[in-house]
């Protein structure tokens, strides 16, 4: 279970979550719905440790182990993933490289053995043919010359690929037209688990049109404002987030 | 003035010095007080060079002492690994010529080594004929008390091919100047450096190319990396005279500063008196991307490995540019292990 408990994150000076608790049991997935501003990203880049985020009070455990405590790499090894709103581009690693590389530390942060270059092989293509990936793309610099689609797609490979524990999907559905938006959706539902953990950030219903969450909750001002079902994602599609404004 | 003629003459005046614009990111004057005495004429083998699984003809010019011609017939081709190695401590400079005849091929794989504290120039005069094609790698690998400068003039005919990179960690004070007078005529030039610096180390690229006639082209790109206390030096010329019509010479340096103790200095500068020509110059020096590192690291990279990672692919984009494979290879091989 993800627990999120009056968690503070301020990036520069700026108090942007402002005592957010929230708790995801173990294979559901939920929905975190905001206007913008309202801190969606920060929660995301909170969650997964990123540097400049400053955690200045509350806790975030995954089955009671405090993520906080360790760095983004650690996280990740123990099971966190990000699909990046705004993924980075890497000329000069090719996506096979950067997600062999990856998966490698993963495995050896894990005491485990490395992944054999044929076996690995095997895997990405399989996944890659399942998201309509060129698999000749993956032997290009990573995202770079990508389109909005195709990073995102990307992201998804990773996240079959890496098989987290945890996965915060932050924005996963801007950018995308109506075919690659159900293509990353079929993706992400491949991806439910009753061991796995899922948050998906969003500002627009659509995407819950492909991913039924389990519960959904409103985030405004840095707070969880409203919690509900599935239904509540319509509602706000409806009425606006304006009654959430402070 | 020159290294070259300090060592000959043994009066300290004639060193490059701050004092000459030229030089002024390298000073060699207010390093030595005293020049060390000639280097002797060294004997018995030396250890194998970086290229030494290459299969290449091996030229040896030791201590400044070794062949001073190397030339190839019209239509020839060769490869050569040029090695240039400072086996004992003291001052040496060297002369070579290097000719290739109509239509030849050279693959030149030169390397600079050498043990301890040395003095040392190496110039060498390349004349490169029409249709020919040489295709120079210059692998500097010197210990950080070593105070080296090489100077390369290339004279380049119609239709001919220069294709160099420059690789090296840097030393206590390193100049490697490559000098090309450009015909043009359908001749092309690849020209581009990496530096991988660490500790106190330094490193100078400097270039100069003159188009001195019309339709021809030239493709420069150097990347660098400095850490810790290690500088950077980057000066290139492209200058396209009166009448060099329809040339085009594009030239990038980019760099990453590593540390705050480290300094990358560069001067890029395109002179253009002719008509109908196509050039672009870029440049930059800035830090590790902190969006790519942080994205390597929620993938699960340790802070080291996302580093490593990200700076071998910045210059990689050079590496790739080698045509031959094999000596790619080697390259690539020597900066993955160099520090920095």
């Amino acid at each position: 279970m993800l627990s999120i408990n009056n968690l503070h994150v301020t990036v520069g000076d700026k108090a942007i979550i402002d005592g957010l608790t929230l708790d995801v049991p173990t294979g559901e997935v939920h929905a975190v719905m905001g206007p913008n501003g309202a801190g969606k990203s920060t929660l995301a880049f909170a969650l997964a440790g990123r540097p400049g985020y400053d955690v200045t009070a509350g806790s975030v455990t995954l089955d009671g182990e405090d993520l906080l405590a360790l760095s983004p790499d650690e996280r990740a090894a123990k099971g966190v993933f990000l699909s990046f709103q705004y993924p980075v581009a890497i000329p000069g690693v090719s996506a096979l490289v950067f997600l062999r590389t990856a998966l490698n530390a993963q495995h050896k942060a894990c005491g485990e053995a490395e992944v054999s270059a044929p076996d690995f092989l095997r895997l990405v293509r399989a996944r890659a043919s399942e998201l309509k990936m060129d698999f000749d793309m993956l032997r290009r610099g990573l995202n770079v010359d990508f389109s909005g689609g195709e990073k995102k797609r990307m992201e998804i490979l990773q996240m079959m690929i890496l098989s987290p524990r945890l996965a915060v999907l932050d924005e996963t559905d801007s950018g995308l037209d109506i075919d690659a938006l159900r293509i990353v959706a079929e993706g992400v539902n491949a991806m439910r688990a009753p061991d796995r953990t899922m948050l998906v950030i969003t500002h627009y219903q659509r995407l819950l049109e492909y991913i039924r969450p389990d519960r959904v909750h409103v985030l405004a001002s840095g707070r969880i404002a409203q919690s509900g079902g599935p239904e509540l994602a319509l509602e706000l599609e409806r009425a606006g987030y304006d009654r959430y404004a402070a | 003035m020159s290294l070259a003629r300090a060592i000959a003459t043994g009066d300290l005046a004639e060193l490059p010095s701050r004092r000459d614009e030229d030089w002024r990111w390298s000073d060699i004057r207010g390093l030595l007080r005293v020049l060390p005495s000639p280097s002797p004429v060294h004997e018995g083998p030396i250890p194998p060079g970086p290229f030494a699984n290459m299969a290449a003809e091996v030229v040896e010019i030791i201590n400044g002492q070794g062949p001073s011609v190397i030339e190839l017939a019209d239509g020839e081709r060769r490869l050569v690994a040029l090695r240039f190695f400072a086996a004992e401590p003291g001052a040496h400079a060297s002369q070579l010529a290097i000719t290739l005849g109509a239509k030849a091929d050279l693959l030149l794989l030169e390397s600079h080594e050498g043990r301890d504290a040395y003095v040392t120039e190496a110039d060498l005069a390349i004349t490169v004929g029409e249709d020919a094609r040489l295709e120079r790698l210059v692998l500097a690998d010197e210990p950080e008390a070593a105070i080296s400068v090489s100077s390369a003039r290339v004279r380049l005919s119609p239709g001919g091919r220069f294709a160099q990179t420059v690789v090296t960690t840097g030393a206590k004070r390193q100049r490697i100047e490559t000098r090309v007078e450009h015909a043009g005529g359908g001749a092309t030039v690849r020209l581009d450096g990496l530096y991988r610096l660490a500790g106190r180390r330094h490193a100078d690229i400097t270039t100069v190319v003159v188009h001195a006639g019309p339709d021809g082209a030239t493709d420069q790109l150097t990347k660098g990396v400095a850490a810790d206390q290690a500088r950077g030096v980057f000066q290139g010329r492209i200058e396209v005279a009166r009448g060099s019509d329809r040339s085009e010479a594009h030239m990038g340096h980019h760099a990453l500063v590593l540390s705050d103790r480290a300094e990358v200095d560069a001067k890029p500068e395109l002179e253009i008196y002719a008509d109908e020509v196509i050039c672009s110059h870029g440049n930059s020096i800035g830090a590790l991307d902190e969006d790519a590192l942080f994205y390597a690291r929620q993938r699960g990279l340790p802070e080291d490995a996302a580093r490593a990672l990200l700076t071998e692919a910045f210059l990689g984009e050079v590496i790739d540019r080698i045509e031959h494979e094999g000596a790619r290879e080697v390259v690539r091989g020597f900066m993955a292990q160099a520090p920095a």
